[in-house]
C-alpha cells in the first residue's frame, strides 16, 4: 500500500497532532513513513502544510509531487483548496467546514462549498459543531481524523491504539474522549 | 531500537550517542530542534552535558573550540545565516585545528521558509578548507554524526554537517544504537602552538591544511557515504547524474523502477574529483542535482563546460528555491501529472502577530506617533516583530540581519534622518544589538531604540533569552543615560503612556532606549497550561 497525504490548516490549529497519531499507527504496523513539516515564521496565523507519506515499501522523497496526493486532510476549507494542485484525480478531500477568516476579503462560506463541490470525493464535516455538541472541544482534530480514516487505508484499530499510546500520559479520560472523537468522525463521514 | 524522528532529532541523538560533552547553539529555523532535543534528553541530565543556549553563533563556536582544546567533543548548531555570525571562529578553527572533535551543524533554508536569503553553507566549508557531510536521509543523518566526530578527531579539523529544511524538518523511522559512547577524557593539544595564530604559526598551519586537502579528497572518494553506481559496467551513457544530499531522494522518486543512468551520490566533500572524472568519462552529459546554490555544478562545469554539465546554472533545474519532485522530474523532461489547477477562491494567508502579542501594542503606538513626523523611519530586526512590515501595521522599513536595526538607525541619523527609530527584540539585542548600541552612545547618535522585550526568543518557539532580567543593566552599563531608559508595560490600556514616552524620547537628541516589556503570549499560555497540568 501507499498513501500520500497532505495535512493543511492555519498555524496554531494543530495539524501536527493528526500527523502524530497517523505516524504512531504506521510505525506500529511496520510501514514506512516520511513526514515533512514547516516550522518557524509560517506558524503564526498563516497557512501551514505537512506532507505525510506512508507505504509498505521504502519511501525516498519527503515531499509529494503535484497531482499525486491520495488525501488532503484540512482543518479549514480554504486551506484544503490551497493544495488541490497536489491532489490526484480520484483523491479525497476531508475538511472541516469551519471557517478561519483572519484575512480581509475572506470568501463566503457558500463560495468555498461550491468550489469544493467541483472535486469528486469530498467530505465536509462540522468539526467544531460536533466537538461542542459532544462536549469535547479539544478533540476536534481526532473527529477530523476519524472522518478521514477510511480514505487513509489504515485499520481503525491501529488509529485507536495510536491514540491510546500518544495520549497515555494525559490519563485514561483523555484517551477515551479522543477515541470517542475518532468514532464520531467515522460516523459523521458517512 | 526504532524511533520516528525529525531529521533534527536524529542528528541530536547521533551527537549524543557520539559522546558529546556539550552542544553550543543559538536558536534558528530549521536548526532549533537539535539543541532542544539534547536539552530534553536523559543522557544530558545524567552526564551533565552542556546544553544551555548561547548568546549568538560566534560565542557558540568559540566555546565549542574551547571544549575541543581540552579534548572534549562538542556540537555547534545554527541556521545558515548564523554561519555568517560565526564565520570568524569557524574559518580560524580550521587554521588552529581541533583536539576533541568539533562538528558544526548548519541547517540551510532554500526557498526561505523562515529566512532572509538562500546562502549555501557548503561554500563556507570549502572556504575554510574543512570536510563537510550532507546526509541524504534521516538514518544517514543519525549515522553520520558519529562518523563526523571520528573524522574531525582523525583529521584534527572541524567538520561541517550541512542539512536543508526538508531534512531538518522531516520525520522518518530511524534505527538507533542502544548505548552512547563515553565522553572523551580531558586532554591537551599535542601541538599547543597551533592555537596561537600568530603569523609564524598561522603560516605553517595554512600550509599544513592545504597539504591535507589531498587526503580529504581521497577520503571523499573512498567514503562509504559516497557512491558511483553504473546500471551496466563499461557501457556509454547519454546522461549521468550527480546528486548532493537529499537530491538523491528526488532522483529515486523520479525513477521508481531504477535510475537508467549512472549516478554519483555525494554526501561527503570536498567533491570526489576522481569519481566525477569516472562519471564524466562514461557519459555525454552530466546533470547536477543539488539543494541550495549550484556549487558543485559550478566546480565541475568550470572545467567541463556548460554543454556537458547541466543544472541550476544552465536552467535545467530551478535556479532558486528548493528542489521538489516536480522540478526534478522536469529536469529529465518528464511531464508533471498535474490534475487540478489552483482554485480561484483561495487567498494568500500570510503569518501575523498573535492576538494579544505585546509587539502589537508597540507598533500601534509607534504608528500613532510617527504619523506626526513626515520623515520618520523605523529600522527593524529579525524576530516575530518583523511581521510589523505587513498589514495592518506596515511600520518598519528594514529587516536585514541580527542587530542591524540599531546600527542602521545610527547610520541614518548620522546622515541627517530625524527621527531615526530602531525596533529590536530582547534576544536579538543580546545576540548582536549591544555592540551597535555602544557605537551609537559613543557618537551620541540621535536615535530612539525600542527593545520590545517579550522575555524569550519567541520566533523559534520560546527559548531562553540571554539577557532576561538584565536588559536595563546592560543598557546602563553601555552608557545609556538613566533618564532616557524607559521601561513600561505594553497593554492596550497604556497606549497613551507608550505614545508619550516615544514622543519624548524622539525629541531627545541622543540615544534613548524604550523597553516595553510583557511576556510572549505563547510562552505565557504554555506556562499556564503546564501549571494546570501540574495541579491536576
Amino acid at each position: 500500500m501507499k498513501t500520500d497525504i497532505i495535512l493543511a490548516g492555519v498555524g496554531g490549529q494543530g495539524i501536527l497532532s493528526i500527523a502524530t497519531i497517523i505516524g504512531e499507527a504506521v510505525m506500529n504496523e511496520g510501514l514506512y513513513i516520511k513526514q515533512a513539516e514547516v516550522h518557524g515564521m509560517s506558524q503564526r496565523g498563516g497557512s501551514v502544510e505537512s506532507s505525510l507519506r506512508i507505504s509498505s515499501d521504502p519511501i525516498y522523497c519527503d515531499l509529494i509531487a503535484e497531482g499525486t496526493a491520495d488525501v488532503i486532510i484540512s482543518l479549514e476549507p480554504m486551506e484544503a483548496l490551497r493544495y488541490t494542485p497536489f491532489l490526484s484525480k480520484e483523491g479525497w478531500i476531508i475538511t472541516s467546514s469551519n471557517l478561519f477568516a483572519n484575512v480581509p476579503n475572506y470568501p463566503e462560506a457558500e463560495a468555498l462549498k461550491a468550489e469544493l463541490a467541483n472535486y469528486p470525493n469530498v467530505i465536509l464535516i462540522d468539526v467544531e459543531g460536533l466537538a461542542a455538541e459532544n462536549n469535547m472541544k479539544k478533540s476536534g482534530n481526532m473527529i477530523l481524523l476519524g472522518a478521514a480514516s477510511k480514505a487513509l487505508g489504515l485499520d481503525y484499530a491501529l488509529l485507536e491504539n495510536a491514540i491510546a499510546t500518544v495520549f497515555a500520559s494525559k490519563g485514561a479520560e483523555v484517551v477515551e474522549m479522543n477515541k470517542k472523537a475518532l468514532a464520531i468522525g467515522v460516523e459523521n463521514a458517512k | 531500537m526504532k524511533k520516528l524522528l525529525l531529521g533534527d532529532q536524529a542528528i541530536a541523538l547521533g551527537a549524543l550517542n557520539a559522546g558529546i560533552s556539550g552542544v553550543y547553539a543559538y536558536p534558528g529555523t530549521p536548526s532549533t530542534e537539535i539543541t532542544e532535543f539534547i536539552q530534553g534528553s536523559p543522557i544530558t541530565k545524567e552526564r551533565g552535558i552542556h546544553s544551555r543556549w548561547c548568546t549568538n553563533e560566534k560565542t557558540a563556536m568559540e566555546a565549542a573550540l574551547g571544549a575541543s582544546y581540552v579534548g572534549k567533543r562538542a556540537l555547534v548548531c545554527m541556521k545558515h545565516v548564523g554561519m555568517n555570525v560565526c564565520a570568524d571562529p569557524f574559518v580560524n578553527s580550521a587554521m588552529s585545528g581541533v583536539n576533541g572533535g568539533v562538528v558544526v551543524l548548519v541547517a540551510d533554508d532554500p526557498s526561505m521558509h523562515s529566512s532572509q536569503n538562500e546562502q549555501d553553507s557548503r561554500f563556507y566549508a570549502k572556504f575554510a578548507m574543512v570536510p563537510s557531510l550532507e546526509p541524504s536521509n534521516q538514518q544517514e543523518a543519525y549515522d553520520m554524526m558519529g562518523y563526523a566526530f571520528e573524522l574531525s578527531e582523525q583529521q584534527g579539523l572541524p567538520v561541517m554537517v550541512r542539512v536543508t529544511t526538508r531534512m531538518a524538518h522531516s520525520r522518518a523511522v530511524v534505527e538507533i544504537a542502544d548505548a552512547p559512547r563515553a565522553e572523551n577524557e580531558l586532554s591537551f593539544p599535542k601541538t599547543p602552538g597551533n592555537y596561537v595564530l600568530l603569523p609564524a604559526n598561522a603560516t605553517r598551519r595554512n600550509k599544513e591544511v592545504i597539504a591535507q586537502q589531498v587526503t580529504l579528497e581521497n577520503m571523499a572518494c573512498e567514503s562509504q557515504y559516497n557512491a558511483l553506481i553504473f546500471p551496466e559496467a563499461g557501457k556509454r551513457y547519454e546522461k549521468g547524474v550527480v546528486t548532493c544530499g537529499i537530491a538523491y531522494n528526488y532522483l529515486m522518486e523520479t525513477f521508481p523502477d531504477g535510475v537508467p543512468f549512472p549516478v554519483l551520490k555525494i554526501t561527503q566533500y570536498p567533491i570526489p574529483k576522481k569519481l566525477i572524472k569516472e562519471l564524466a568519462d562514461a557519459c555525454d552529459q552530466i546533470l547536477v542535482l543539488e539543494e541550495g546554490q549550484p556549487i558543485v555544478e559550478e566546480l565541475i562545469g568550470g572545467v567541463l563546460g556548460s554543454d556537458k554539465v547541466k543544472g541550476r546554472l544552465t536552467g535545467d533545474v530551478n535556479r532558486t528555491g528548493e528542489l521538489t519532485p516536480d522540478t526534478v522530474k522536469a529536469a529529465f523532461g518528464l511531464a508533471c501529472e498535474k490534475v487540478y489547477e489552483k482554485s480561484q477562491v483561495v487567498l494568500p494567508r500570510p503569518p501575523a502577530l498573535c492576538q494579544g502579542c505585546s509587539h502589537r501594542d508597540v507598533y500601534t503606538a509607534l504608528n500613532d506617533v510617527i504619523n506626526e513626523y513626515p520623515n520618520a523611519k523605523v529600522f527593524s530586526d529579525i524576530g516575530c516583530y518583523t511581521l510589523g512590515a505587513l498589514p495592518p501595521f506596515r511600520t518598519i522599513s528594514s529587516c536585514i540581519d541580527m542587530g542591524a536595526s540599531i546600527t542602521m538607525a545610527k547610520g541614518a541619523a548620522d546622515s541627517g534622518l530625524f527621527p531615526a527609530i530602531a525596533v529590536i527584540g530582547d534576544s536579538t539585542f543580546t545576540h548582536s544589538g549591544m555592540t551597535g548600541l555602544l557605537d551609537a552612545i559613543n557618537s551620541k547618535a540621535s536615535i530612539t531604540v525600542v527593545i520590545s522585550d517579550n522575555l524569550t526568543t519567541a520566533m523559534t518557539g520560546g527559548q531562553d533569552s540571554a539577557g532576561t532580567g538584565r536588559i536595563e543593566s546592560i543598557c546602563l552599563g553601555l552608557g545609556v543615560e538613566p533618564e532616557h531608559l524607559r521601561v513600561m508595560l505594553p497593554i492596550p490600556k497604556n497606549h497613551d503612556e507608550l505614545c508619550n514616552i516615544i514622543r519624548e524620547e524622539i525629541e531627545y537628541k541622543g540615544v534613548s532606549v524604550i523597553v516595553p516589556r510583557r511576556e510572549c503570549i505563547q510562552v505565557m499560555n504554555r506556562k499556564l497550561k503546564q501549571k494546570r497540568a501540574n495541579k491536576a
